[in-house]
């Protein structure tokens, strides 16, 4: 009993392992695979263009991808396609990243938000509003009216298609 | 038979008819040699060099004439120094073909790599991805790398509309050249052309509006990639995505088999809708095309307008309630009533069984709403096996008063086909068609007088013939076999009825009943008109013909619709039962309406023209709530204490088929069956035939030979010869968009919608004040309406041709004064 004493004044002055989740919050890995997110380019035109990609190479069949067509009066991405529906079901996703590798222009990437915490069936499915990150500065939000014939490819050249 | 050769591909001996191409040979033996330009249903061009194999040939001792032997006693085969094009290079005996050696396989790889050497990195966003030959052949024989330079890939226009149904990727097209050679050679609508040479070589249409040809779909189903894309589909769903169920068209009579392809969508509200029609091969009946119609046809099956649930008529107005109580009002209302029921060409068969159960149960009648007659069909129709691509050098094809271009694109490219293989055509119609120069024999007639053209072509005694009218007699007698295809040009139900007659007796006299490959076939406005004939319902053009009193039952047939005189029929009615997908004209003036399901949502069966009991199956969920039209038939005459067959379409079938003799010993797993079709189509052979879909759902089945029928014993003719003075003669055609219900919410076709439009003589117009484009008034008694006058030097003097089903009351012949319409505005 004496021992089981010590070993627990010992643990009163160690250094608490435990954080006050969720006043702090812990940095996440660099790879860490969390709620996803749609990015964009600098430009604000989004990148993903609703080729489904992701949806097909999802082993959950948490996505569901809906596709329509850009004119430079309305255009939402370079090229002919956009998502107009774009959804993820949070609670079938299981987080593999598999739609992060599949997508041919790096549009979906799994990002670092893991609160997710749902009352009801529909709230899991995270529709396009919620997955498109904000503009970025200097950029306009989509859909955008563009010079016609600037952005007619869909997918991008890739410099290095490693990273 | 034709000779046959034998040779060996990759070390097997293989047997084949003279005259086949390698690539062909190989094919029907399993072998798969890729290729993009070549199509089994078009003359090969050796255009892409993709079908590259080593082909050797026995060496020939020239001085001797003797093929050389090996040591072995082997003959000696002579390889030729270069790789050959499988596609254009027929086989010969003793031939030595090899496929899969590392020279050809370097070759493939060779060749996929300069036609990328121009294609763009499209396939995410590229329609054809994912069913792509140009896809599926890269990763099977491409290399890894392309040797050229990315920078200097060709960068061309990416959206050309080729008109507003078919759009253009020039930057995908790797100029095979089928979109080109099918507008050509198979349709012969040469709207497509190749502009420039070499790198700068473009596809161009030449028409206005652009693409026009009612067979356009069919090159974005042949494109080996996707440079060709409908505007229907574009971007709808990926290939992957979609599930396919078997159906037919219901557009036409000649019931081209289909393929539809579904998937949830967002914008219906996540319910799962038809988003594209893909042919599905049947050899017998559409090979691997459909008209655009078929292809763009389908939307009214989804359209928003489609009731949902049953009305029934309070205080005047039409009020929604549950199917329940619409039984109960119809249970009340109409015991012991006798049904008059009119029914639509557009019902499955086992909705026509289910109504005839019903009017005879009730000691009623029930009708076939058209105004054509094919009661002689079942006798002097087509059956067993026969098959229009098998008439050639030998036989023969009438055609009369139809315009097979605008009321059946198949047939007329069937019809086409096989006087292309030597067929004698014979046209008659009163005006030139679009077949006429497929014909040996063109007969002119004057509009009405249709059957007694045909009957001097019977008759021994043709002294006072003319001279082409003697001609096709002639070639009749030599015929082995005559197919006789009967429209409705300038027909309405008694010249129709009279053109039958004397047709049947042409067929009769010229002891080609029976025969396997003759018969007459009826170019109906419905896809299953066929079946009423078969079932023996008389026609009715309208109302009229039924008797007064008792209960009126209307499946999917809508005379008020068609001409709001119709409506004076409605009163003095027990009670009124209109069963249709929409709230039509007719609708809003019964008791009860029923909403039905549409064919997409079930389970039914079509008889083609051609005789031929097809399955359709269900695409999509049955709506909630809603029946096929049998099963509700059934439920009527069940709150009536009679008893039908509602269960499922198939027993409704058995049941038939125990009745009708034509129909003996048919069911639903016999209408079901395959076997192997030439050429192979579908599955892993998507460069080969297309996206066509193969056939593993049924090719159907012929009925049998019916009963003879009793000629009617009076002359029938179009009443209509005496046209008073000042008036004209006005007869009806058909155009293939028209603006029925059940095409025009298809929008996408508005643009080449046929318009209201009365077609004249120039020397006939004049005298009455018409003119190019202006408007008209045709003053027809009860339902006075305008239509734009085109002026047309092929109309006979003194007669003018209106269209069906854009909006005039009418569909029979009739006479009337016609008038300008002065401009207010404009004066
Ligand atoms: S996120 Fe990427 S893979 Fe998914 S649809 Fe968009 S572009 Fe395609
Ligand atoms: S045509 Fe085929 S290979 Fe070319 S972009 Fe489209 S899917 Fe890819
Ligand atoms: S559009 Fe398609 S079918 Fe026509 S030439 Fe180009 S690749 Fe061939
Ligand atoms: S020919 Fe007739 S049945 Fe065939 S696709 Fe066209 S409309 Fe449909
Ligand atoms: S050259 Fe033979 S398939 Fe193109």
């Amino acid at each position: 009993m004496l021992t089981g004493l010590w070993q627990t004044l010992k643990s009163v002055f160690e250094k608490p392992v435990t954080i006050s989740y969720p006043e702090e919050k812990r940095p996440v890995r660099p790879r860490f695979r969390g709620r996803h997110v749609l990015t964009r380019y600098e430009n604000g035109l989004e990148k993903c263009i609703g080729c489904a990609l992701c949806a097909a190479a999802c082993p959950a069949d948490a996505i569901f991808v809906e596709a329509s067509e850009n004119t430079d009066e309305q255009r939402y991405s370079p090229g002919e396609r956009y998502a107009s529906t774009y959804e993820i079901n949070m609670l079938r996703c299981i987080y593999c990243g598999f739609c992060e590798d599949a997508c041919p222009t790096e549009a979906i990437v799994l990002g670092d938000n893991y609160e997710l915490s749902f009352t009801d069936r529909h709230q899991a499915i995270y529709t396009k509003d919620i997955l498109l990150v904000p503009v970025p500065e200097g950029g306009k939000p989509t859909p955008q009216s563009v010079e016609p014939g600037k952005y007619d490819r869909a997918v991008p050249e890739m410099k290095d298609p490693a990273d | 038979m034709s000779k046959m050769v034998t040779l060996s591909i990759d070390g097997r001996s293989v047997t084949v008819p003279e005259n086949t191409l390698v690539v062909d040979a190989a094919k029907m033996n399993g072998i798969d040699i890729p290729v993009f330009c070549y199509h089994p249903k078009m003359k090969p061009v050796g255009m892409c060099r993709m079908c590259l194999v080593e082909i050797g040939r026995p060496m020939i001792d020239r001085a001797t004439n003797q093929p050389v032997l090996e040591d072995n006693g082997s003959p000696k085969i002579q390889f030729s120094p270069k790789l050959e094009t499988s596609c254009t290079t027929p086989v010969s005996e003793g031939m030595v073909v090899l496929t899969r050696n590392d020279k050809v396989e370097a070759a493939r790889k060779e060749i996929i790599e300069f036609i990328l050497t121009s294609h763009p990195l499209d396939c995410p966003i590229c329609d054809k991805g994912g069913e792509c030959p140009l896809q599926n052949l890269t990763m099977r024989f491409g290399s890894k790398e392309g040797r050229f330079l990315f920078d200097e890939k060709m960068h061309l226009a990416k959206h050309v509309p080729l008109g507003e149904l078919i759009w253009l990727d020039r930057e995908r097209c790797i100029q095979c050249a089928r979109c080109v050679r099918f507008q050509h050679d198979v349709v012969d609508d040469p709207v497509l052309d190749f502009h420039n040479r070499g790198r700068s070589l473009e596809i161009m249409t030449f028409s206005e509006p652009g693409f026009g040809s009612y067979f356009s779909g069919n090159t974005t189903d042949i494109c080996p990639v996707g440079a060709l894309t409908t505007a229907d589909f574009r971007f709808g769903a990926r290939p992957w995505e979609m599930k396919p169920a078997a159906s037919l068209c219901a557009q036409c009579p000649v019931g081209c088999n289909l393929e539809y392809t579904v998937r949830r969508e967002a914008k219906s509200g996540g319910a799962t809708v038809i988003k594209r029609a893909l042919p599905r091969q049947n050899e017998s009946v559409n090979e691997i095309w459909i008209c655009d119609k078929g292809r763009f046809g389908y939307h009214y099956t989804q359209d928003p307008a489609r009731l949902g649930q049953p009305l029934v008529r309070r205080d005047g107005e039409l009020v929604p309630v549950t199917f329940e109580e619409a039984l109960k009002i119809i249970a009340e209302k109409a015991a012991h009533q006798p049904f008059q029921i009119l029914a639509g060409g557009k019902l499955s068969t086992e909705d026509l069984a289910a109504l005839r159960g019903l009017a005879q149960e009730s000691g009623g009648k029930a009708w076939l709403h058209t105004y054509m007659s094919g009661g002689f069909t079942p006798h002097y129709g087509l059956s067993a096996d026969a098959n229009l691509g098998a008439l050639g050098q030998g036989d023969a094809v009438l055609v009369a008063a139809s315009d097979l271009h605008e009321e059946a694109p198949i047939w007329w490219l069937r019809v086409k086909q096989a006087a292309e293989r030597g067929a004698a055509l014979i046209v008659m119609n009163p005006r030139p068609t679009r077949l006429k120069k497929y014909a040996r024999h063109v007969i002119r007639y004057a509009y009405g007088e249709e059957s007694l053209a045909v009957a001097a072509m019977a008759e021994e005694n043709l002294a006072l013939a003319g001279e082409e009218i003697r001609a096709a007699a002639e070639t009749l007698k030599s015929a082995r076999n005559l197919v006789i295809f009967y429209g409705s040009e300038g027909l309405g139900l008694t010249g129709s009825k009279g053109l039958e007659q004397a047709l049947a007796d042409l067929l009769e006299r010229g002891g080609f009943t029976g025969r396997e490959n003759s018969g007459l076939i009826g170019v109906w406005h419905a896809p299953n008109l066929q079946a009423g004939f078969e079932l023996g319902l008389p026609p009715a053009e309208g109302l009229a013909d039924l008797p007064a009193g008792g209960v009126l039952y209307l499946a999917a047939a809508d005379p008020a619709g068609d001409d709001p005189r119709q409506a004076a029929y409605f009163s003095g009615r027990e009670f009124v039962i209109v069963q249709d997908l929409f709230l039509t004209e007719s609708a809003k003036l019964a008791d009860v309406v029923l909403p039905v399901l549409a064919y997409t949502e079930r389970e039914g069966t079509f008889v083609s023209g051609e005789r031929r009991l097809q399955r359709y199956y269900p695409a999509l969920a049955a709506r909630p709530g809603l029946k096929a039209d049998f099963a509700l038939t059934a439920l009527i005459a069940k709150s009536l204490g009679y008893e039908l067959e509602g269960r499922a379409a198939s027993l409704a079938l058995e049941k038939l088929a125990a009745s009708q003799p034509a129909f003996e010993g048919l069911n639903y797993l016999k209408l079901a069956e395959v076997h192997e079709q030439w050429p192979q189509v579908g599955g892993s052979d998507l460069y080969y035939g297309g996206t066509s879909y193969a056939n593993r759902q049924g090719l159907g089945k012929h009925l049998s030979r019916a009963a003879k029928p009793e000629p009617d014993a009076a002359p029938l003719r179009e009443g209509i010869r005496d046209v008073p003075k000042n008036a004209l003669r006005l007869v009806p055609h058909t155009r293939l968009y028209d603006a029925g219900s059940t095409f025009a919410p298809s929008r996408l076709l508005d643009q080449r919608r046929a318009r209201r439009q009365l077609r004249i003589h120039p020397r006939s117009a004049e005298p009455l004040g018409l003119q190019q484009g202006s408007q008209a008034l045709i003053e027809l008694e009860g339902a006075p309406f305008t239509a734009e006058i085109v002026l047309d030097e092929t109309i006979p003097g003194g007669t003018a041709l209106y269209p069906r089903s854009l909006g005039v009351p009418m569909n029979a012949p009739f006479h009337a004064v016609v008038k300008p319409v002065f401009d207010k505005s404009a004066s």
